[in-house]
C-alpha cells in the first residue's frame, strides 16, 4: 500500500522530547521515539514508565508542554483526536473499547472513519445502503484475514477474550492506517495466540508502521525491529533487540534476570 | 423481491410506513368518531416528541429534561407567525416551527456537548422552567398568560362540507407522524445511529475511530428539537390556544416518563408510552366516575394511577413496554424451537435495546 520498494528511512510517526506532567507530576521528561514506514517499533517500560502516556499524547488526549510530535512531517499538536483516523493513524485501547451494544460485525464497520452524508442516511436513499455494504464487506473482509470471520453476528461480550483482541485489531484496520498504534495487544492470550499475533503484525508490516506498547518482553523482542524503553517517564535506552537484550541499563532497570536468559 | 427487501432500507422502510399510513387512513375516515380522531391526534403529537426525545436520550445517551419547553419554542413559533399573518399555510408553519426549534436544539446541544449527565440534567431543566416566564414578560409579541388563539386548519373544500376538522386534523398530525418515523428509523437504523451508539457507550473509543464527539452530540440535539419543534406546532393547532400553562415542567417530565415506560431508545416504545401518556388518565378519570368516588379524591385519581403504572412499568419491564413484548416474544420463540428440537439449545445472544 505504501509502495513498491518501502523507504524504511521515512519516518512516519516523530515525536520529539516531549514533556507531559499531570499537575506537576512528570510523566513523561524528554521522551523521544521515531517510528518508521514498515517498521516495527516496540515501547516497553515497567508499570507507570509512562508507556501509554507517550500513546495518548499522540493520540491527543494529553498535550505535551514542550516537544513536537509530527505524522508524515505534519505536526499533530493542536488536532482533535477525533481527526487522527482520517489521518490514517488507528489506535486500540489497552481496555479493548468495544460496543457491547453493537455486533462483532458493527464494531468493526464502526473503526471506518468515512464520513456519512446525513440527508441519504435520513432517507434511506440507495447510496446510503451501497455505502454501509461496501463497509460490511471490507469489515468482514477484515475480520477474515483475523480469522474470525464467523464471529461477525455476535456480540463482543459473549466471545473470549483472544477474538476480542483480534477484534480490535480488524476495527483498527478498517481506518486503513498507516501507523497503527497498539496498547498491549498481546495481554490476556495465550502462547498459541501470542505467535499467531507475532505473524499477523510481521504481515501487517509490509503495509504500515506499527508502535506497540507492551509488558510481554519476549513477544516484543520476537517482533519488533527497534525498541524504545521506558522507565519513569525516561528514554533509557533504544536500539535494536538484540543491543537492548545488551544493554546493562535495562537489565538493572527493568528487565532483570529475564532477558538474560532469553 | 425478498433479496430487493432486504437490500434496500427506502423499499423496506416506505413499504411498511405506507402501509402504516394506509391503516391509519382507513381507522380515521370509517372507524373512529370525532373525539377518538381528537384523541388520536394528541397521541400522535406526543410520539412525535417522545420519538425525538428517545433518539436523543436512548441512542445518544443525553438526557433532556426540557422536550416541553422546547415544543414551545415549535408551538410559539406557529401562533406568533399566524397572528401576524393568518393566512400563511399549515405546510410552512410546520416547516419553520422545525427550522426554528432545530436551530434552539442545536444551541442547547452545543451547552449540552460540554455537559454529562447530572450537569445536563440541570441544564435542561432550566430551560423547562424558565422557558414558560417569557411569554409573560414579552406580552406584546407573546400574548403573555393569556397565549395566543390559533384557528385550526380547515379542511379543503373537494372533502365536502361534511367533513370534520378534527380528521382533516388527524390526517395532518398522522401523516406528519408517519414522515417523522420514517426518518427517524432510517436514522436509527442507519450509520448515523450507529455513531450516536458510539458516542454513548465509549466516547474514548468513538473518537479513536474518527468521531467529532462534540458535533455528533450537537446534531442529536438538533434533530431531537427538530422534532417537538414539529409536536409544538401541531399542538398550537390542536389546542387552539398556545399560552405557558400548555408548556410547564410537566409536560417535559410526561415525555420523558412516556419514554421510559415505553421503553427507551425504542421508536415503538415512544408511540406506545404516548398512548399510555394520553389515554391512562382519561381512562382513570372515568373509572373514577363511574365509582362515583367524591371529587377531591377522584380528581387525583389519574395522577396516582399514572405514578403507580410507572412504578410498576419500572420494574416488570426495566427495559419499557417495548422491550417487555420483545423478550416475551423471544422467549416464545426459544420455547417452541427448543420444543421443535430439544437437544439444540440457541445460545443467542441478547439483541440489547434496539
Amino acid at each position: 500500500m505504501s509502495g513498491e520498494t518501502p523507504d524504511t528511512t521515512a519516518a512516519v510517526l516523530e515525536v520529539a522530547g516531549i514533556d507531559v506532567r499531570f499537575e506537576g507530576v512528570v510523566a513523561l521528561d524528554g521522551v523521544s521515539l521515531t517510528v518508521r514506514a514498515n517498521q516495527i517499533v516496540g515501547v516497553i517500560g515497567p508499570n507507570g514508565a509512562g508507556k501509554t502516556t507517550l500513546f495518548n499524547a499522540v493520540s491527543r488526549f494529553v498535550t505535551p508542554v514542550t516537544g513536537t510530535i509530527t505524522f508524515k512531517g505534519q505536526s499533530l499538536l493542536g488536532l482533535p483526536t477525533w481527526r487522527l483516523a482520517h489521518m490514517g493513524i488507528a489506535r486500540t485501547l489497552q481496555g479493548l473499547g468495544l460496543w457491547p451494544t453493537l455486533t462483532v460485525l458493527e464494531n468493526v464497520v464502526a473503526g471506518s472513519p468515512s464520513r456519512t452524508r446525513l440527508a441519504p442516511d435520513l432517507l434511506a436513499l440507495p447510496s446510503a445502503d451501497r455505502h454501509t455494504a461496501s463497509l460490511r464487506e471490507e469489515a468482514l473482509a477484515n475480520l477474515g484475514a483475523l480469522g474470525v470471520a464467523d464471529r461477525a453476528g455476535a456480540y463482543p461480550g459473549s466471545l473470549p477474550h483472544g477474538v476480542q483482541k483480534r477484534v480490535i485489531i480488524a476495527r483498527a484496520l478498517m481506518a486503513r492506517p498507516s501507523l497503527l498504534l497498539l496498547d498491549e495487544p498481546a495481554s490476556g492470550l495465550s502462547a498459541t495466540d501470542v505467535s499467531e499475533l507475532i505473524d499477523l503484525l510481521r504481515s501487517l508490516r509490509t503495509r504500515m508502521a506499527i508502535a506497540l506498547v507492551e509488558h510481554h518482553v519476549d513477544m516484543v523482542m520476537a517482533v519488533s525491529d527497534t525498541i524504545t524503553v521506558l522507565n519513569l517517564g525516561q528514554v533509557i535506552a533504544s536500539g535494536s533487540p538484540a543491543e537492548i537484550r545488551a544493554n546493562s541499563d535495562v537489565a538493572n532497570a527493568y528487565l532483570g534476570q529475564t532477558v538474560a536468559h532469553a | 423481491m425478498s433479496t430487493a427487501l432486504r437490500g434496500s432500507t427506502l423499499l423496506r422502510h416506505g413499504l411498511f410506513f405506507l402501509a402504516l399510513a394506509l391503516v391509519l387512513l382507513l381507522l380515521t375516515s370509517f372507524v373512529f368518531d370525532a373525539y377518538t380522531n381528537y384523541n388520536v391526534t394528541e397521541v400522535a403529537i406526543y410520539a412525535i416528541s417522545a420519538a425525538g426525545l428517545t433518539v436523543l436520550t436512548g441512542i445518544n445517551g443525553q438526557v433532556s429534561l426540557g422536550h416541553g419547553a422546547l415544543m414551545m419554542i415549535g408551538a410559539y413559533t406557529t401562533s406568533v407567525l399566524l397572528t401576524w399573518h393568518p393566512d400563511l399555510p399549515m405546510i410552512l408553519m410546520l416547516l419553520v416551527s422545525i427550522a426554528t426549534t432545530g436551530i434552539a436544539g442545536a444551541i442547547v446541544g452545543i451547552a449540552g456537548a460540554r455537559l454529562r449527565g447530572p450537569y445536563l440534567a440541570g441544564a435542561t431543566l432550566a430551560l423547562a422552567v424558565a422557558l414558560p416566564q417569557v411569554p409573560s414578560h414579552f406580552a406584546s409579541v407573546f400574548g403573555g398568560n393569556q397565549g395566543l388563539t390559533v384557528v385550526s386548519p380547515a379542511p379543503p373544500a373537494f372533502l365536502g362540507a361534511n367533513f370534520s376538522p378534527e380528521q382533516w386534523l388527524a390526517w395532518i398530525t398522522l401523516a406528519a407522524a408517519v414522515i417523522t418515523f420514517f426518518v427517524l428509523a432510517n436514522l436509527v437504523r442507519g450509520a448515523t445511529g450507529r455513531r450516536f451508539r458510539m458516542v454513548r457507550d465509549n466516547e474514548v473509543a468513538a473518537r479513536l475511530a474518527g468521531i467529532d464527539v462534540a458535533r455528533t452530540q450537537v446534531l442529536a440535539y438538533m434533530i431531537s428539537a427538530a422534532c417537538a419543534g414539529l409536536a409544538g406546532s401541531l399542538f398550537a393547532y390542536w389546542v387552539t390556544l398556545t399560552s405557558p400553562s400548555g408548556f410547564t415542567l410537566t409536560l417535559s417530565l410526561s415525555l420523558l416518563t412516556a419514554v421510559v415506560i415505553g421503553g427507551l431508545g425504542s421508536l415503538t416504545g415512544a408511540v406506545l408510552g404516548s398512548f399510555v401518556l394520553v389515554y391512562l388518565p382519561v381512562k382513570t378519570g372515568d373509572l373514577a366516575t363511574t365509582l362515583n368516588l367524591p371529587s377531591n379524591i377522584a380528581n387525583n385519581v389519574p395522577t396516582a394511577i399514572y405514578g403507580i403504572v410507572l412504578i410498576v412499568a419500572i420494574l416488570v419491564f426495566p427495559r419499557g413496554i417495548a422491550g417487555g413484548i420483545a423478550s416475551i416474544v423471544r422467549g416464545a420463540g426459544r420455547i417452541v424451537r427448543s420444543s421443535r428440537s430439544p437437544a439444540a439449545l440457541p445460545a443467542s445472544p441478547e439483541s440489547p435495546s434496539q
